[in-house]
């Protein structure tokens, strides 16, 4: 399995609390790992981690690079676009606006439009409401534009914090379909938190389940799914 | 064996540091009383101005630093308190002592009548409007309606009071003695106010607004009476200023006079009655100092100054943002730390042959 | 009737001044969420460097780019310098640190260039060709400039990437970093820019004004009112209070209060404005959660 991202021994710090205890984790290139866990487990913390916005230790390497001290502003530039939770879209600018704003660091215009009208493809509906403040839009459609935000940038490695959070069960339906679509067309590569266990295990191939800052099960979502305990806490069956 | 070592260190620091703060008490008593014999009419007058501008500090600081809302317009209560002053004793033949009392009077209810908008503003927004005030203040007394009352652009010249009952004190010295007891009377009104339910409620409201109103303290009634007392004891203080120098004029109350109290509650520490005193000194006598090294280096001297005022607050914001009391605690405690952990060494070392020995 | 006239246009002339002032105060405002109270001083400073380029020589409108350059530089090292260490400072430490700025300006100001007053050439004639309007050249001149620089600025913002992406920067820092954007870079060009527009405002009052070191204090004081008024966090409703309190100063000083007090038509406005409609006629109504 050639990985595109990994950590060993990754720790995470708010001010002098230690949050995260030594992680080991691994997205394989081309392929969607889950980060399962209740409130409170640390696992947008990770996310943070690894777009430096939290003070971290260890060791993170992508496409087999160490990547301990970039700034946050240099994750982006190498190909790692997160999606925050709750969204993070830019609420007073238009729908385009923020597309464009997803693609800042690139500098080839031609395909930059190119992948304009490939979101709205994606999400049809972003089209519409294209001239539209992003803020009117619905919980739905502004996660519709994170993610295409996010895609805008041409990503290697897409990681999205609780893109189901707030949705109505058909949305977040609509939405995971449409990731996996991505991550099988562009070949995009994932990392997603979802407190939603069955909802994460469908859509990824590999999963870590994380308690209070440590990892306490991973392997193939197969495998986590049958777990005894995975099954009673977080499947609920 | 172990509870003998935890209350030692406790008995052993308590007397010294008793002995010590009453030894510095009783030093400083005797330099504050003995200063005036020992120094020239204009020394004195300038350490009148130290002790005239720590009562200002007192009450900026009880505003700022205790309750949270900044101001950059106190200069306006100093100039209330000394044109109130003037006008009392000059115009209307009202004897200089309660025309200081009456000063404090009128800025008490401005300042209540100011605190009442600046509810409404939080941080940033009522600096903005006290920064208008104190920009505003020089124009409002140069109000030609007024120059009958304010003596105008030339404002307003006082006789100096002498000692009563024919004391063997010179002018300056009786004014020194004066500006001390009211500013004895001020600090332990103050000390007092601090710990008593009051400031609680002050800090309170300073540091978790909505936390203390939930708490059923009635942030607004504490606000404007805080801006009310804040203004009195400046107000009061500029009554006693312009005793001393002799004349109140517009100009000498301008943006500078209100930032420069707003650098004495800095320097000496925010939330720090004995701090003022620090500060106090600082606003006297840095210009003076920094008038001197001016004067070397050449003419339009007067700007060299602020100049060096101006480096040295943004210096003692990056490195000492509490001040002189917080960096001093900050000392103390560190060498009150060393104190008892050598003294637990000792202790061990006492024990351990204790041990050997039985 | 004439005369009203005559007041609101040159009250829309210094108020030209007084929005350029604003915008600035709201450009930093809107990114970092502090006043800048030190704007006024740094405009007036670098008008003395324009006033000095004068007079080695240089055309005027030379000396006015050159100084709009070098303020740009000035702002942007005092961004990265000084205000970014005090980032996570108290509110009051950060006002200390801008009246420092204030103080320093000023008394630099005095010791290079003395406390004399100085008279500030305009670059409009002293009269119009053709007779004598409602307004001096120059007047009509800083109108003109101003609405050429709002004009430039409002381009800048709403239609090139850098411009949007210093709006994203101010507006949620994280997620513009998220998406690449330096911020701190964001925040060190808003701070040029600012310094620039203020330089404007202070070559475009020194020839009504002229030029020493204290002539910003009530200019500055103006620029506040007007961006409170239009709302301090809406740049074009800032400068369009920047006009509105030129022409109420104007009205006021002329029929209401009389001339030698109008700065406390600016207080008044100050006040009433944080107490009635702090968000300022165009500004938002912020709710805090809590």
């Amino acid at each position: 399995m050639a990985a595109l991202l990994e950590t060993q021994g990754l720790r995470a710090f708010y001010g002098a609390t230690q949050v995260l205890h030594g992680l080991d984790i691994a997205v394989e290139k081309g392929g969607i790992t889950a980060l399962l866990g209740a409130n409170g487990a640390g696992k947008t913390t990770v996310l943070r981690a690894l777009s430096a916005m939290v003070r971290r230790e260890g060791l993170i390497r992508f496409e087999g690079n160490a990547v301990n001290a970039r700034e946050a502003e240099e994750v982006a530039r190498l190909g790692i676009a997160h999606v925050p939770d709750g969204r993070g879209t830019f609420v007073d600018l238009t729908v385009e606006q923020n597309l464009h704003l997803g693609a800042y660091t690139r500098r080839d215009r031609g395909a930059v439009a190119n992948d304009l009208e490939r979101a709205f493809a994606y999400f049809p509906r972003l089209k519409e409401r294209r001239g539209q403040q992003a803020g009117t839009l619905s919980g739905g459609e502004q996660q519709m534009l994170a993610i295409s935000r996010a895609l805008m940038l041409r990503p290697k490695l897409l990681m999205l914090d609780e893109p189901s959070f707030g949705l109505a069960p058909l949305v977040v339906n609509d939405i995971f379909k449409i990731l996996k679509a991505i991550n099988e067309e562009e070949s995009v590569s994932m990392l997603i938190v979802e407190q939603n266990a069955n909802l994460a295990l469908s859509l990824a191939g590999y999963a870590y389940l994380l308690e209070t800052g440590s990892i306490v099960i991973s392997g193939p979502s197969s495998a986590v799914r049958a777990d005894e305990s995975v099954r009673r806490v977080y499947l609920g069956y | 064996m172990s509870e003998a070592r935890v209350a030692s260190p406790e008995r052993v620091a308590e007397p010294e540091g008793r002995a010590l703060r009453l030894g510095a008490i009783a030093v400083g008593i005797v330099i504050v009383v003995g200063l005036p014999f020992v120094a020239s009419g204009y020394h004195t007058s300038q350490f009148s101005q130290v002790v005239i501008y720590a009562i200002a500090l007192l009450g900026l600081n009880l505003l700022t630093g205790y309750n949270g809302q900044i101001s950059l317009g106190h200069g306006a209560f100093f100039a209330i308190g000394g044109y109130a002053t003037a006008i009392l004793s000059v115009k209307l033949g009202v004897a200089y002592g309660p025309a200081v009392v009456i000063g404090g009077i009128l800025c008490f209810a401005a300042g209540f009548a100011f605190g009442l908008p600046a509810l409404r503003l939080g941080g940033l927004y009522l600096a903005l409007a006290t920064f208008a005030l104190a920009l505003a203040t020089p124009q409002l007394l140069k109000f030609k309606a007024f120059d009958a009352w304010t003596g105008g652009v030339q404002g307003l010249l006082l006789s100096k009071p002498g000692a009563p009952l024919s004391l063997p004190l010179t002018r300056d010295q009786w004014l020194y003695f004066l500006c001390v007891f009211c500013a004895a009377l001020l600090f332990w009104a103050t000390v007092n106010l601090i710990n008593s339910r009051i400031g609680r409620a002050l800090i309170a409201i300073r540091d978790h607004p909505i936390a203390a109103e939930t708490m059923g303290v009635d942030a607004a009634l504490y606000k404007t009476t805080t801006f009310g007392v804040s203004a009195a004891y400046t107000g009061i203080a500029g009554g006693l200023s312009s005793l001393v120098v002799g004349f109140v004029s517009p100009d000498s109350f301008d943006l500078f006079l209100s930032l420069s109290l707003v650098v004495g509650i800095v320097v000496g520490g925010l939330a720090s009655v004995w701090g003022v005193i620090v500060g106090a000194l600082f606003i006297e006598f840095v210009p003076n100092y920094a008038d001197s090294i001016s004067d070397v280096l050449g003419e339009n001297a007067k700007a060299l100054p602020w100049a060096i005022y101006g480096v040295l607050l943004i210096l003692l914001m990056y490195a000492a943002p509490s001040g002189a009391a917080g960096t001093a605690k900050i000392l103390i405690g560190a060498i009150q730390r060393r104190r008892r952990s050598s003294t637990n060494v000792a202790l061990d070392r006492k024990a351990a042959s204790g041990d050997q020995t039985s | 009737m004439i005369g009203l006239v005559h007041q609101i246009l040159s009250g829309l002339a210094i108020g030209s001044i007084y929005a350029c002032v604003a915008l600035a105060v709201v450009m930093i405002y809107q990114a970092t969420h502090l006043v800048n109270f030190a704007q006024g001083e740094m405009a007036m400073f670098s008008t003395y460097i324009a006033w000095a380029l004068i007079q080695a020589g240089a055309p005027y409108w030379a000396a006015f780019f050159l100084t709009l350059v070098f303020s740009f530089l000035m702002g942007m090292a005092i961004e990265r310098w000084l205000i970014r260490r005090f980032e996570k400072a108290p509110v009051l430490a950060v006002v200390i640190v801008f009246i420092g700025m204030l103080v320093i300006f000023n008394s630099l100001a005095g010791w290079l260039f003395s406390y004399t007053i100085k008279s500030f050439e305009s670059p409009f004639p002293e009269k119009f060709a053709l007779g004598n309007g409602f307004m001096s050249p120059h007047e009509l001149g800083s109108i003109v400039v101003t609405l050429g620089v709002l004009a430039l600025v409002y381009a800048f913002f709403g239609f090139t990437p850098l411009g949007l992406a210093m709006r994203a920067a101010a507006q949620n820092p994280v997620s513009a970093r998220l998406v690449g954007v330096k911020v701190n870079h964001m925040l060190a060009i808003g701070w040029g820019l600012a310094a620039a527009i203020g330089a404007v405002a202070g070559m475009m009052a020194a020839p009504i004004v002229y030029l020493d070191p204290n002539m910003m204090g009530g200019i500055l004081l103006y620029g506040f009112a007007g961006a409170l008024l239009g709302g301090i966090d809406n740049p074009w409703g800032a400068a369009l209070g920047g006009f509105i309190v030129g022409v109420l100063e104007n009205i006021a000083g002329a029929y209401l209060v009389g001339e030698e007090i109008k700065l406390s038509v600016a207080l008044a406005i100050i006040v009433g404005v944080l107490v009635a409609k702090p968000s300022g006629l165009f500004g938002r109504v912020l709710v805090t959660r809590v």
